[in-house]
């Protein structure tokens, strides 16, 4: 039998910012990559990677924030790799970035081995001291660990960077058109190449988040499908900054109620739900292949293109 | 002699396989507009890129006022006072024009000091600009000021323009010179490309021509023919092409109201065309690129439906049909871009020829393509054509654009088109070429075939085209006979200087530009 009255909503709401910020922090990386003209796959990749390092590193030294900067230089090292494929030795966007992530889920796999079944060192909460006692607001807002605020500045820092720096102008510049940038003397590799690292760096960390936080505990696999959400998210997020941030906490509330419904006794089966990022993904892919849906979604105009320097 | 403003002396680069410039010596003295006359691929692209730091030279020097000039960087070149309009405007679609200019600069102020001085500089100089718009939304003269505003903030003192007016209409070319001109006036030096001649007549006092590489000739392009300066830069006389008058035959193409949607965001919707073509007609459409050119022959050769009855050809209704089918009814097409469009760039081109001709020419036989006789048809159409090339085998990247172009023309006249639309089929195609096609084309009208030629080239189109019409905005102007057409009056039907002239229309232009986007 149904019993909803179980359901507690501002718990919901507390645990679906948690839920979220993994995707989040994913999905914004890869978005700035895009934003300079780079499809990169291997967000799966990189998420699990940097899950894998951050929980590592975490257990050996005893430090989880250690681990988590162990995760983003895993993520933006793996992501470095993708760089090196495509700026440099000119492969093909796409096929490296399915490459990097199922390199990077056997590497994980590998450096994993030793690490099942043990927890990390714990995370403690930020203490707001009264505002987490405001009833409702609190617990929803302030009763979180560090990385949850981290996610939500890295956001409101990447907006400002792409609108209002002169960086950000330059690397939306270099997504937009290639050629014209490279014409007015810009590096487009150069900004390519930070762009990617910044993207592996942001799915390292949010592996990290899955690993050490919300889980906390060292799976095989246990990204199960997050980095290609998080490749979703950034084309129905038309590559704003702000529009990511509410998809995450959709697409958290939706896992959350999901696992809530269940409990409370409604039977959907689990599998319907893991089936759906791949579902999205198919789908998602074929929209960035057709030229016409990419303009229409203001795509950037040389995202995925290859770039040669002419002359 | 006074120090000219930039001399360059002896300059070589070359590319594998090609000299790009061969030894190459000009001077580029203070407050002139100096022309760089030449063909395709006659090495002016390159020298200019040496000068603006994007190409460093293999030997050779250039001196800025005297002094030892080699930017190894564009931001270099800048700093000296060099600036550039290119020639494929370097834009970006989903920036703003404020942003775009400051993309442009070195040291930019903040975006909204430098939208003020973006209305302030373009007022002065007679070409107003809305910083707040979209690069995408503009129009090609509009984008190309965009360019233009942003050198002049940098104040330079050469300002270097890359075939400027090969979009204007032929009022905006008019605003334009007026603007060079006062840039003249005040001390500034502008290095003019082109293969226009009658406006570099207009404009420049000296030109240095260029011909594979080499300095050819420095003269007074106002002392001397257009007819002569072509002559050297082609280095052979010409011949205009010819034909008979033929009494129009019957109508084989009608188009009747025929509408569609923009198939891409910054692309244009075809509102309401209507147009018909007789037997041994060439129907010129005129018109500044980005006004549908591209969607019009799309929906012609089959590759965008429309409503079934708005397409007859010989009266039997075909907007539903493909491409394929529409070929085998005879209605045959060329589109605009010859790499990756009319030929697929990496195949040879005997197996480009079945890209079009597999039905007409019966090149594929129970499903199993009949290479000799591809083959056979590849070769037929290289010795009919005159294309430059080893042989039906070599991929069609390989060739030059004029004798590409050749070849993907030539493949569908072979084919005796009951008509044929081309569009822009000499763009980018050296004189002696472009020649040869303007002659095969005309050919094939006396032979009883129709012919639509859209093209963004005036002057081919007077010269070759019975009627002309105007695409502006999606739409077609009525056809009006070229025999006694005037250029102003083909300005007028191009939609004039448009929304260019005052700068309060210029908004109700961005008015009409969002609408646009909306639609």
């Amino acid at each position: 039998m149904m019993d909803l009255s179980s359901i507690n909503p501002v718990v919901l709401a507390a645990a679906l910012m948690v839920a979220a910020t993994p995707i989040l922090l994913a999905a914004i990386g890869e978005l700035v990559v895009e934003k300079a003209g780079v499809l990169n796959l291997g967000v799966e990749g990189m998420m699990i990677t940097g899950a894998v390092t951050g929980f590592a590193v975490a257990v050996t030294t005893g430090n989880a924030y250690i681990g988590m900067v162990a995760a983003v230089l895993g993520g933006a090292a793996l992501a470095l790799v993708f760089a090196l494929l495509t700026q440099y030795l000119m492969s093909n966007q796409v096929a490296t970035g399915l490459a990097l992530t199922l390199f990077g889920l056997g590497l994980s796999a590998l450096i994993g081995q030793g690490y099942v079944g043990i927890s990390p060192p714990r995370t403690p909460k930020i203490d707001f001291g009264w505002l987490s006692e405001i009833p409702v607001l609190g617990p929803v807002l302030f009763r979180h660990d560090p990385l949850v605020y981290v996610s939500i500045f890295i956001v409101a820092a990447v907006w400002w960077f792409l609108r209002h720096s002169r960086a950000g102008r330059i690397l939306r510049a270099v997504g937009e058109n290639h050629d014209a940038a490279h014409a007015l003397g810009y590096r487009v590799r150069a900004v390519r190449v930070a762009a990617i690292a910044f993207g592996g760096a942001c799915a390292g960390l949010g592996g990290a988040y899955l690993s050490l936080i919300r889980v906390p505990q060292w799976t095989e696999g246990m990204t199960a499908g997050a980095g290609w959400i998080a490749l979703a998210l950034v084309v129905f997020a038309s590559w704003r900054p702000w529009r990511a941030l509410i998809g995450a906490y959709l697409f958290g509330g939706i896992v959350v109620l999901q696992l809530n419904l269940q409990a409370a006794g409604w039977r959907i089966p689990v599998e319907y739900l893991a089936m759906s990022p791949y579902l999205v993904t198919i789908l998602v892919l074929v929209i960035m292949s057709s030229g016409r849906a990419r303009r229409s979604l203001s795509a950037p105009g040389s995202l995925g293109r290859p770039f040669h320097a002419a002359g | 002699m006074t120090t000219p403003l930039l001399a360059i002396e002896g300059l070589t680069k070359s590319y594998p396989g090609v000299v790009a410039n061969d030894d190459v010596s000009m001077a580029i003295g203070e407050g002139e507009i100096h022309a760089l006359l030449g063909e395709n691929g006659a090495g002016k692209s390159t020298l200019v890129k040496a000068i603006y730091g994007l190409v460093r030279p293999d030997s050779g020097q250039m001196r800025w006022r005297g002094a030892p000039y080699a930017p190894a960087a564009p931001h270099e070149a800048r700093a000296t006072g060099v600036a550039m309009v290119f020639q494929h405007f370097s834009l970006f679609d989903a920036l703003d024009v404020a942003e775009n200019v400051a993309l442009g600069m070195d040291d930019p102020p903040p975006i909204r000091q430098l939208a003020a001085r973006i209305r302030k500089v373009s007022t002065e100089y007679g070409l107003p600009l809305d910083p707040g718009r979209l690069a995408g939304d503009l129009s090609a003269g509009e984008r190309q000021r965009v360019e233009i505003i942003r050198c002049l903030l940098q104040n330079p003192d050469l300002l270097i323009m890359d075939e400027p007016t090969s979009v204007l209409t032929p009022q905006e070319v008019e605003i334009l010179f007026e603007t060079l001109r006062k840039l003249r006036e005040e001390g500034r030096s502008i290095l003019y490309i082109s293969h226009k001649l009658d406006e570099i007549r207009s404009l420049c006092e000296t030109a240095t021509i260029l011909r594979l590489g080499k300095v050819v000739a420095s003269s007074d392009p106002r002392a001397m023919s257009a007819r002569q300066l072509a002559e050297l830069m082609v280095g052979t006389a010409l011949t205009p092409p010819e034909r008979a008058g033929l009494a129009p035959g019957e109508v084989l193409l009608e188009v009747t109201g025929l509408s569609h949607r923009a198939p891409s965001a910054f692309g244009t919707s075809l509102k309401e065309i209507s147009l018909s073509v007789r037997a041994g007609e060439i129907l010129g459409i005129g018109g500044v690129a980005g006004n549908g050119q591209d969607e019009l022959l799309a929906a012609l050769s089959g590759e965008l439906r429309s409503k079934h009855q708005a397409i007859r050809l010989k009266g039997q209704p075909m907007g539903r049909y493909g491409p394929n089918t529409r070929r085998a009814l005879g209605l045959l097409c060329a589109p605009e871009e010859r790499l990756g469009h009319a030929a697929a760039p990496e195949m040879s081109l005997t197996e480009n020829t079945l890209l079009t001709a597999a039905w007409r020419e019966k090149l594929v036989r129970r499903g199993f393509i009949d290479w000799k006789r591809a083959q056979g048809f590849a070769e037929k159409i290289i010795s009919r054509f005159d294309v430059r090339t080893p042989g039906p085998h070599v991929a069609a990247r390989a060739l030059s654009g004029g004798n590409l172009q050749k070849f993907v023309i030539g493949r569908e006249i072979i084919q005796r088109p009951e008509v044929l639309i081309v569009n822009q089929p000499t763009w980018g195609v050296d004189a002696a070429a472009a020649a040869a096609i303007r002659q095969a084309l005309m050919d094939l009208a006396q032979g009883g075939a129709a012919v639509v030629v859209i093209s963004q080239d005036l002057d081919e189109l007077l010269e070759i085209a019975d009627r002309f019409c105007a695409l502006n905005g999606g739409r077609l102007s009525a056809p009006r006979p070229v025999a006694g057409l005037t250029m102003e009056e083909v300005g007028l039907m191009l939609g004039g200087a448009g929304d260019m002239e005052v700068a309060g229309e210029a908004t109700a232009g961005a008015a009409e530009g969002a609408a646009h986007a909306e639609t």
